[in-house]
């Protein structure tokens, strides 16, 4: 294993040594296979509806671009993943205690307390963003130019756009659950190729790092899914 | 139609850390033992096996081996006029669920509490006043000193097989360790951790400004180890996924690693899984147990277990829920302050200071669940609390227990939570950030306590207890000042940035972000049955044959994280069992 100099970025590593050659051919790799999947434009949803798809595809879009270092969501293929969730245990709230009385209006710190569950709050929350979307920015978010979309995506999280308070959590919702397609394990659909663990230097499944506790040095090796693959 | 099971020993409520340590205890006295779990069967294989629990969504987003509301919750609210609401989605904390309860998905950071936590009121009544103790706040001695408790420490600590640097050994401060801390009557088992650029950083800041850091204790394992059941740990290799997760490598101390193979192999032992109890039965004069009734879910019917002895070992919200669902002691009354179940329920006040160094490589996720620099300068007994206007104090500790994405990448102040900006910010910062925090005391008040809700109800139609609990001026002071001595630490660690996160003047509890699940108090122990729930055995004041373990007997919460006082009070307890009320079952006290 050599030995790195202290005090040096993984972006000048990553430039700068033959490791960093060698990462760049697993980046490459991993590309690859994501490139096997349907492409996102062709997937059918499980869960969600045409509109609401194209609606996911646009905010996640704009919630991690594609422009810059890194990965956006829609090439970590987060779409997928969202709609994988909505139409499982996680979007019927299948852990969630569920009993009423609900009481939306409580409080946020007493925590959510909407009768509705996630994929229920994404399919009355798109629509209901959309009114607001066509009113003030003149179309459906899906069709906004981006600078309009950031525009709304800001509204939104600022809890600026008149959504009921049954609906009060659908702005963190979709960015977590954004959040989690990107840096998931590529098996629930998302991260796909798993570079955005490339992007950011963390290595995935492999679960054993006893040399490297305490060492002020770069981690030269790329990350691993729990199917064994490498990115 | 409830059906009969023929009559056991000992009925124990739940198998995590005290149900486990109860049960092979007792089982040596050769009593017929039956453990009540309400959750599934857990081993580490194939539970916690490679590489499948490595999976960050299902167990560390998911919660796959906590509690799941739908099944058990409660229900919060702030003041005694606000309407509780339901704690609907797991958040502030994470009860366990399942064999071996949270001690499988704990962090193992494993402490024991100083001398004088023991007998809080009595030390503060005694060195600062009575004065000293504001007007609501409820603090108790705990009815047990350190000096009796000592052989129990070290009992849990060898048998959990727990690594760290003794400070003090029989007053003889040892170099490295805790000088702060209570006598040991020896070393620790394992020497401790490996430590993270992080806490290596920090040790030197801390060194260099007079302060004495140590390494933080903990049950991630060193070294191969054998305990006293005949259990087997292997050297922990920093796999990144402690805390929240079973560990695939024998390494966290848990009951599966430390006590359960062993116990499952006494004749006299057996426990059914997905049975959840419903209720402690008393005697008509309500001066014992009979049994216990629990769900059989495979049976899909109610089972009447008979018992002579009842272990309540449930988790420490749990025990208060059955209490008070089973008319175990009086509940507390927050008006008229009459009454004991529910009392002083407390949590604990922590806060924190991120510092972000965009040169230092600190593969975050090389770590583990416990390992970490800490210093106790400014512990509950360093502090002069008529001077500083505020009863408690903090450890502090820099170690980074993950490197998670999900969970959270720690940003520089004033970076957005999403966009082009946030993904640039990923970018540049995973793995340049570290952050020093102070895990501190919380005391207990009149109207910080646990009864049952009103309304809402859970799917067995029991009444779901109800919390009532917010922040308090003296913890707020406490933690501000905390930062106040952090703050310079992080300074003279000269990062880049840093920025600091601790519970300001008015504060409100949250219950939406994970704080810790070191919920305490409820069923409190002590010398006197009018403001106790339990003597000082752990056993019921007014049930003689119920014995309730867990951090529900503490009167309010110490400084450093329960499980070592937990696993300690369960060896106290055994023992008086086994020593004291077996031979004449009656009450201790
Ligand atoms: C994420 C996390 C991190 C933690 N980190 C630390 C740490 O670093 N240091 C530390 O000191 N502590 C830590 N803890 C706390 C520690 O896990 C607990 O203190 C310890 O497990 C308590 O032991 P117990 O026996 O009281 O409860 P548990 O170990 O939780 O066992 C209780 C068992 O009872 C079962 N049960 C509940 N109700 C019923 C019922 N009605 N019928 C039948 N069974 C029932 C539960 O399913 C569970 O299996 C952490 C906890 C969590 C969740
Ligand atoms: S960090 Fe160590 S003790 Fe914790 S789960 Fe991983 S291997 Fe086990």
């Amino acid at each position: 294993m050599p030995q790195f100099p202290f005090h040096r970025t993984r972006r000048s590593f990553l430039a700068g040594t033959a490791a960093g050659a060698a990462l760049s051919v697993l980046a490459f790799q991993a590309r690859a296979q994501a490139a096997k999947e349907v492409p996102l434009a062709e997937y059918t949803p499980e869960y969600l509806s045409p509109a609401e798809y194209a609606f996911v595809m646009a905010a996640t879009a704009r919630l991690i671009p594609s422009e810059g270092d890194g990965p956006g969501a829609l090439d970590a293929r987060v779409p997928v993943f969202i709609d994988r969730q909505l139409a499982g245990d996680f979007g019927i709230a299948a852990d969630l205690y569920m009993e009423g009385p609900f009481n939306p209006e409580a409080d946020p710190n007493l925590g959510t307390q909407t009768a509705l569950p996630p994929a229920e709050i994404y399919r009355q929350g798109i629509p209901a963003f959309d009114i607001w979307c066509a009113d003030t920015q003149g179309g459906l978010f899906a069709d906004l130019d981006t600078d309009a979309q950031d525009i709304a995506l800001t509204a939104l999280s600022n809890g600026e756009v008149g959504l009921s308070a049954d609906l009060r959590e659908f702005w963190s919702l979709l960015l977590q659950n954004t959040k989690e397609g990107y840096f998931c394990d590529p098996q629930y659909g998302g991260n796909a190729g798993m570079e955005s663990w490339v992007y950011i230097g963390f290595p995935g499944a492999r679960g054993n790092f006893d040399d490297w506790v305490g060492r002020q040095e770069v981690y030269p090796l790329g990350p691993v899914n729990i199917a064994g693959e490498r990115a | 139609m409830a059906r009969t099971d023929p009559k056991k020993d000992v009925v124990i409520i739940g198998l995590g850390w005290t149900g486990s340590i109860l049960g092979m205890e007792l089982a040596q006295e050769g009593l017929e033992i039956l453990a009540l779990e309400r959750g599934p069967d857990r081993e580490t294989v194939p539970d916690f096996e490679y590489p499948k629990v490595i999976d960050e969504l299902k167990y560390g987003i998911r919660l796959g081996f906590m509690q799941k509301p739908k099944k058990s919750t409660l229900t919060i609210r702030r003041t005694l006029d606000e309407v509780a609401q339901p704690y609907r989605r797991l958040g502030s904390f994470l009860p366990g669920d399942g064999v071996g309860g949270a001690g499988i998905h704990w962090n193992g950071q494993t402490w024991r509490p100083l001398e004088i936590e023991l007998r809080l009121k009595s030390y503060v009544e005694e060195t600062f006043g009575a004065a000293t103790i504001p007007d609501g706040m409820t603090i108790q001695d705990w009815g047990v000193n350190y000096d009796e408790m000592e052989p129990y420490f070290d009992r849990f600590e060898y048998m959990a097989g727990i690594a760290g640097k003794a400070g003090n050994i029989k007053g003889e401060i040892q170099a490295g360790g805790n000088p702060f801390e209570a006598p040991r009557s020896r070393d620790f088992p394992m020497p401790p951790m490996k430590q993270g650029v992080d806490a290596q950083m920090f040790a030197k800041t801390a060194s260099a400004l007079g302060l004495h850091p140590f390494p933080r204790p903990s049950a991630n394992a060193t070294q191969s180890y054998v305990n006293e059941y005949g259990m087997q740990l292997g050297p922990c290799n920093y796999c990144g996924f402690c805390e929240r997760y079973g560990c695939a490598n024998y390494s966290k101390s848990s009951p599966q690693t430390c006590i359960l193979d062993a116990l499952k192999r006494m004749p006299n032992f057996s426990y059914k899984v997905n049975s959840e109890v419903l209720k402690i039965e008393l005697a008509e004069d309500g001066k014992t147990a009979t049994g216990v009734t629990y769900f059989d879910e495979a049976a899909q019917e109610e089972v009447f277990q008979p018992a002579d002895l009842v272990i309540v070992a449930a988790y420490s919200l749990h025990n208060v829920h059955l209490m008070l669902l089973s008319g175990i002691g009086e509940p507390w009354d927050p008006v008229q302050q009459t009454g004991t179940t529910g009392k002083n329920y407390s949590y604990q006040m922590n806060g924190a200071t991120s510092l972000f160094f965009k040169d230092v490589e600190f593969n975050p996720f090389a770590a583990a669940g416990s390992n970490g620099i800490s210093i106790d300068d400014y512990a509950i007994s360093q502090i002069d609390f008529a001077k500083e206007g505020f009863i408690g104090g903090s450890y502090i500790t820099a170690g980074i227990s993950n490197g998670q994405p999900i969970r959270g990448i720690s940003l520089p102040e004033g970076t957005p939570s999403w966009g082009a900006s946030w993904k640039q910010g990923i970018g540049d910062w995973y793995g340049h950030a570290m952050s020093i925090g102070s895990h501190g005391s919380n005391m207990a008040y009149r109207d910080c306590y646990l009864d049952l809700d009103p309304t809402y109800t859970d799917p067995h139609g029991r009444s779901l207890m109800r919390m009532t609990f917010n922040w308090k001026d003296n913890d707020i002071r406490m933690t501000q000042f905390m930062r106040s001595k952090i703050e310079p630490i992080a300074e003279a660690m000269q990062p880049d940035s840093w920025q600091s996160s601790y519970k300001a003047e008015g504060a409100q509890y949250d219950v939406r972000p994970y704080q810790t699940t070191h919920n305490v108090g409820g069923a409190i122990m002590g010398t006197d049955p009018k403001t106790s729930s339990l003597n000082r055995y752990l056993q019921a004041w007014g049930q003689h044959n119920v014995f309730v373990m867990g951090a529900s007997a503490f009167p309010q919460n110490i400084q450093y994280n329960p499980t070592g006082m937990v696993g300690a009070l369960a060896y106290w307890a055994a023992d008086a069992i086994r020593n004291d009320y077996l031979p004449n079952p009656r009450p201790l006290v």
